[in-house]
């Protein structure tokens, strides 16, 4: 196999017509064959007829030639099509730009940047991984920008994940040996193109791990068992919904009007189960670990993806918990980053940890934000989790009990504190959140002040990121407290950004 | 810019030393012309309940008029409370007297730079700038400014965020 980033142009998977939408030919073919079997036999073989078929009718007055050619005609220029837009999609992949150039007609010529990617997806589709496809998306910042490659073969995909990130680290490119001894590509060196090696290779792919051992160190991976995740499930909004909807048809249906009864049952049944095994599937076999190039999530069992932010793509994070997990003491990790917001699978790829306990999301955190890491911010998150406010030695800044009348509750919740280059906000008495934003990401600090808030001496402070599901906004403080920290918060960010260097995260190694 | 509105509120204020560049008074001109459309709309929305004979007809039409009025009467004040100034690393802007905020952005984090002339303020050679960033809540935009001010501050902001160049 040649070296994909050569900076020479290079075409996909020769399956890609057939994964893209081809099937709906192959579907057709297969229909129009299996009707007109018979008939086909009989053109060739020419069987005495049997008469009494409309179709027969048709065929002896000799209009079923027609129809035969109107459709191998479509089905010709359908291949034909697809054919020319495989030939016509190429890729290159530069020392500093990855480009794309597709379509027949209107032609569209894609390039990227490499220092401003902002992460690299693989997905395969169980269709495609039955090929031994993948698809490969780079994304950059801004809206449906990402740069897509589907399909590549899957060892390629995997190879070429690993090349586009190393030239985006800044790292020059190893020797080529040295690299192909280092791929951790699970390609067994007998498959030399015989039938049974290239059927045991898609086995191999097929039942691999979602994350490979080697890739990274088996102490930063974590897990979720699947006991867990059927049980967030369970334990989510959706289940309260359900239940109420479920009392309320049968609380009707036993008054009387049953007619609610079978009209709702069945579909909502159905739809609930199709959403629960949705969620299901799409979080088994998850997993998050630290590689060389950034973070890796990856999750699925029938269709499999995983997404690899480098370093310093992260723009927030937050911790929260919704309230019927609170009993177990179960968290779920969500961030902000540029380049994903508005997409159709947005949830999925803002979504860091599903479901984990405080260890769990301890070591997420640290590995989405290094500076988390240390032993001694472990109090710290824990404070920033569970904590409220009146504790002395606390590192939070808390909201004066004077903020009462806007936060009935939460205002012994919410507080904010420095950490190194990051600013935590915790919030919320009954849904606890914890957001944290590294100032590196800041975009812009707020200061607000109303009518309420100017009467009870209090601001409220907002750190702007891109946007995203994580609100970093700190919504009652002392407004002298607040001032200072708005202050602290707007030179860090500048302080922070100029020194950041994540954007070229091994430049300095080598 | 003076902070001649500070007395009259309480000390509970939200404030920040300093000197504010304000914008030109002339600005006040188009907010009153914004101001007198939004007190006829909201005083329109009611006529419909005087045609039609509602008991709170007229009741509602004197309060649309006495808050579209209050609206217009606050409208220098309003433009008083615009300010922004140029600090060492980023842009500080402020506005608003009741619900008051102020937004620091870092020069570096500039995407955009936009200019935006309405017909009033056209009309009074005046232009908007607007601060863009890659979040959408930024929301800087100073309006008001004399349209050579407006170009010069663009060149000086473009040419600050240039030196200051930082990721995203």
């Amino acid at each position: 196999m040649n070296d994909l980033t050569d900076g020479e142009w290079h075409r996909l998977h020769p399956a890609t017509p057939l994964l893209r939408g081809g099937i709906i030919l192959i579907a057709v073919l297969g229909f129009v064959l299996s009707n007109f079997r018979e008939r086909l036999v009989e053109w060739v073989f020419g069987a005495p007829d049997l008469p009494g078929d409309p179709l027969q009718t048709a065929y002896e007055r000799g209009q079923i030639g027609w129809a035969a050619v109107i459709v191998a005609a479509v089905l010709i220029l359908g291949i034909v099509i697809f054919y020319a837009s495989w030939r016509m999609h190429t890729f290159r992949v530069g020392d500093d730009v990855v480009e794309v150039r597709s379509g027949i007609l209107f032609r569209t010529h894609r390039r990227a940047r490499l220092d401003r990617v902002q992460g690299v997806a693989i997905s395969r589709p169980l269709f495609a991984r039955i090929f031994g496809a993948a698809k490969l998306d780079v994304s950059v910042a801004g809206q449906d920008a990402k740069v897509q490659l589907s399909y590549l073969g899957s060892a390629e995909a995997d190879r070429l994940r690993r090349d586009v990130l190393q030239l985006a680290s800044g790292a020059r490119a190893q020797p080529q040996e040295e690299a192909a001894a280092s791929a951790p590509v699970p390609v067994s060196p007998a498959v030399t193109g015989a039938e049974s090696g290239v059927v045991n290779q898609r086995m191999r792919e097929f039942l691999a791990p979602e994350l490979d051992p080697d890739a990274a160190p088996p102490e930063s991976v974590v897990r979720i068992p699947p006991v867990r995740l059927i049980l967030s499930l369970v334990l989510s909004g959706f289940t309260v919904a359900l239940i109420v909807v479920a009392v309320f048809v049968l609380t009707t249906s036993l008054l009387g009007r049953r007619e609610f009864f079978f009209i709702l049952i069945i579909p909502g049944l159905a739809a609930a189960f199709g959403y629960y095994f949705n969620r299901f599937t799409k979080s088994l076999r998850y997993s998050i670990a630290a590689t060389p190039d950034g973070v890796r999530v990856g999750f699925g069992l029938l269709s499999t993806s995983n997404d690899t932010l480098p370093p310093g793509r992260i723009h927030a994070i937050e911790v929260s918990q919704p309230l019927l997990w609170r009993p177990v003491g179960w968290w779920m990790i969500r961030i902000n980053r540029a380049g994903a917001a508005g997409e159709s699978n947005a949830q999925t790829s803002t979504t860091m940890l599903p479901v984990g306990t405080v260890d769990d999301v301890r070591k997420v955190l640290g590995l989405l934000l290094p500076g988390l890491a240390g032993e001694q911010t472990r109090e710290l998150v824990l404070d920033g989790l569970v904590g409220r406010s009146g504790r002395v030695e606390s590192a939070f800044t808390d909201a004066p009990r004077r903020a009462w009348p806007l936060r009935p509750f939460s205002w012994r919740r919410t507080g904010y504190a420095r950490s190194g280059d990051a600013v935590l906000v915790r919030s919320g008495f009954l849904w606890r959140h914890l957001s944290v934003v590294p100032l590196a990401r800041v975009q812009s600090v707020r200061i607000t002040q109303g009518p309420v808030r100017r009467r009870l001496d209090l601001v409220e402070l907002t750190l702007q990121t891109v946007s995203g599901p994580v609100r970093a906004s700190v919504g009652v403080a002392d407004r002298a407290q607040g001032t200072a920290a708005f202050e602290e918060w707007s030179a860090g960010a500048v302080r922070a950004a100029a020194a950041d260097r994540s954007h070229r995260w091994a430049e300095g190694e080598r | 810019m003076s902070e001649s509105g500070e007395p009259v509120t309480a000390s509970n204020r939200l404030t920040f030393d300093g000197e504010w560049r304000g914008v030109s008074p002339k600005y006040v001109g188009v907010e009153l012309v914004s101001s007198a459309i939004g007190a006829l709309v909201l005083c329109g929305i009611t006529v419909p309940f005087i045609l039609l004979g509602a008991w709170f007809g007229w009741a509602a039409l004197a309060a649309a008029a006495v808050v579209g009025g209050l609206v217009l009467a606050f409208a220098p004040r309003r433009v008083r409370s615009i300010g922004y100034r140029l600090r060492d690393d980023d842009l500080e802007f402020r506005r608003g007297i009741m619900f008051h905020r102020v937004v620091s952005v870092p020069y570096g984090r500039m995407q955009l730079i936009d200019i935006n002339r309405g017909p009033v303020a056209r009309a009074l050679g005046l232009a908007e700038l607007k601060f863009v960033t890659a979040a959408a809540a930024t929301g800087v935009s100073i309006p008001g400014l004399v349209e050579a001010d407006a170009n010069r501050l663009r060149d000086e902001l473009v040419s600050l965020a240039e030196s200051r160049r930082v990721g995203l």
